[in-house]
């Protein structure tokens, strides 16, 4: 597999170029490419999972100097999230994108999307990572608006707009950063920054950083565009944005500059905890009033991204043990891939009822479990999974975020982790109400179930919500465990410049 | 010294531009000026008072170029993110004229179709 590493991003980058050209000549060859590519990148990044670190120097240029791609537990659990569920987007989208007009078009900007999260996550270089973060947020621009709507349209412009400002902060940092050390490879940059030390500078860099990747993550002062712009995407869409392009552009880098290349420190860890409550609050606040389906998905999005922030804040403070540590980051990581399993379930679900019934406005709909059995009982394992009942998967993740902080000693924020969890089973009982069970309207008593190709990511996320709620001992505990100690464990990471 | 103080006051009139004016097409005109001034410091970063190209010449000794030689990392930063610039900026006039068809207008205090 070693070989084959830079291949995450070139496969996805041709196969949207030749995408355009192909599909000349047959619309229908767009649906196969974007297949074979997802399916492909899926497979890959499963067997991923059972290599050990290695890095690849490209070009075979010596790390410091050239450009250098690390694999390590943390991106390979990164990659199978974003692979997977941009396999079961894709199969999603043969029927719900047909509606749409320039199915072709589609495709290629999701692989382009595609291609940049796989750089971002594979990328041991700092400048890199700003092309490929580039790639994907220019993509995600270009969907969100595909509907050329007066909505769309003008979410995808502010998602812009707020995006723009974000990436120019982001190139600033990197900018200090290389003005300070002379390089932007990573590790090199962590071991340079170890003798620098926590200076003014390095202060400034970190807050720029804070700024540009928190807005791609939707951290609550930088949420403004989340619950627009993923609301008008198409479905699949706004199942690959909140399901994995706010954790690979947002969360993922925050944890690997954070913990990789700056390191702990007292000041960062109660911004990031701090941010992390406040998201998981408001987020959580406001998804409570909300009449459209997708709205109501995208500010949950927003609050279960504080769970997972709060607890990289913990793990980032130096003095806590290292068993508290572990276990926030476990919690952190679990929590992360679950919402990454749920979100994109429930969006994906929202999909199938406004193709069936031509709205997503929450008045209107009800007592569809009748009338779409299996979207229906989907849905609800995701509602269940993300508001934390127990056999489901999203309960775990949450307990041992919330037992982290309080072994912490962060009695406030573990409260406030419980009472959030509280609100999200509120509000994800009242979409229940609204969508599946009550009085069926007189205007829905003629809808079908959704087609198979829509129904299918449905169940296979459905199970996964199941599998890994009942068996996270024995599939993840591994798996999380190799992700958290890449994270804590600077040295190994400085370690990858001589080919650790 | 200067220059780089030159540098900081186009980010924040860039910033200014993006936050204060109403009109969409200003609004752009700000941020590729941020964008600008940050290429402005990358390469004011990257600068060596008498430099030359980092290519060892026939006859040149290593410790000249060693010396002299001027990194070509920031320059190469610099172009890329020209580029991506570009790119963000066609899409941005894209979904600019786009608006205007829909909404017949520039002035983003009238496009509020969304809540935020």
């Amino acid at each position: 597999m070693q070989t084959y590493y830079p291949l995450f991003t070139a496969i996805p980058l041709a196969a949207a170029f030749l995408n355009l050209l192909l599909s000349k000549i047959s619309m229908k060859v767009s649906d196969y490419i974007a297949f074979l590519v997802t399916g492909i990148l899926a497979v890959m990044s499963v067997k991923m999972l059972f290599e050990a670190p290695f890095i690849y120097a490209v070009g075979n240029w010596r790390p410091p100097f050239g450009i250098l791609l690390v694999s390590d537990g943390l991106s390979s659990l990164m990659l199978v999230v974003i692979n997977v569920i941009g396999l079961l987007a894709v199969i999603f989208s043969f029927k719900y994108m047909a509606t749409y007009t320039a199915k072709p078009k589609y495709f290629s900007l999701f692989m382009l999307m595609i291609a940049g999260m796989n750089g971002v996550v594979i990328t041991g270089d700092m400048f890199n990572l700003y092309v490929f973060l580039e790639i994907a947020s220019i993509a995600s621009y270009a969907l969100v608006g595909f509907g050329t709507g007066k909505k769309e349209l003008e979410a995808s412009f502010k998602y812009l707009i707020l995006g723009g400002v974000a990436s120019t902060a982001v190139l600033f940092g990197i900018a200090f950063l290389y003005s300070m050390t002379g390089t932007l490879n990573m590790p090199d940059l962590a071991q340079q920054l170890e003798v620098i030390g926590m200076t003014k500078t390095v202060g400034f860099v970190v807050a720029l950083f804070i700024m540009g990747f928190g807005l791609k993550a939707s951290a609550v002062p930088f949420h403004a565009w989340l619950p627009d712009a993923h609301p008008s995407a198409p479905a699949p869409i706004s199942a690959m944005l909140s399901g994995v392009l706010i954790k690979a552009l947002g969360i993922y880098t925050i944890m690997r500059i954070m913990f990789n290349i700056v390191g702990k420190n007292e000041l960062i860890s109660a911004i990031i905890m701090f941010l992390g409550a406040l998201s998981m609050v408001i987020g959580g606040l406001l998804a409570i009033g909300q009449k459209d389906f997708k709205r109501m998905l995208a500010y949950s999005s927003i609050s279960q991204m504080g769970y997972v922030l709060i607890a990289i804040g913990l793990a980032l403070k130096p003095g806590a043990e290292l068993v508290v540590a572990t276990l926030a980051l476990i919690g952190g990581l679990f929590h992360l891939v679950n919402h990454a399993v749920f979100k994109s379930l429930l969006f994906l679900a929202s999909g199938a009822v406004e193709y069936r019934t031509g709205t997503r406005d929450l008045e209107k709909l009800g007592g569809l479990i009748k009338k779409m059995p299996v979207t229906g009982a989907a849905t609800a394992i995701g509602s269940l999974s993300i508001a934390g009942i127990p056999p489901f998967n999203g309960f775990w993740s949450k307990l041992i975020i919330i037992l982290a902080l309080f072994r912490g000693g962060y009695w406030i924020y573990g409260t406030v982790g419980v009472v959030v969890g509280f609100i999200t089973l509120i509000y994800f009982v009242m979409l229940q109400k609204e969508v599946l069970f009550g009085k069926l309207p007189e205007s829905l008593s003629k809808v079908k179930e959704a087609p198979f190709t829509m129904v299918l990511p449905l169940v296979i996320l459905a199970a996964l919500c199941l599998a890994m709620g009942i068996g996270y001992m024995a599939i993840e505990g591994q798996l999380l465990d190799s992700a958290a100690s890449a994270l804590l464990d600077k040295m190994a990471y400085m370690n990858y410049l001589i080919g650790g | 010294m200067v220059l780089y103080f030159l540098s900081m006051v186009m980010l924040v009139m860039g910033l200014y531009c993006l936050i204060a004016k109403k009109n969409i097409v200003k609004k752009i005109i700000g941020i590729v000026i941020m964008e600008y001034s940050i290429n402005l410091f990358l390469v004011l970063v990257g600068y060596r008072h008498g430099g030359i190209a980092p290519i060892l010449m026939k006859g040149m000794q290593t410790e000249e170029l060693v010396q002299k030689g001027v990194d070509p990392l920031p320059q190469a930063l610099v172009l890329t993110s020209i580029v991506i610039g570009l790119g963000t900026l066609a899409l941005m006039v894209a979904l600019c004229l786009r608006m205007y068809e829909k909404f017949k207008t520039f002035d983003m205090s009238k496009i509020n179709t969304l809540k935020g």
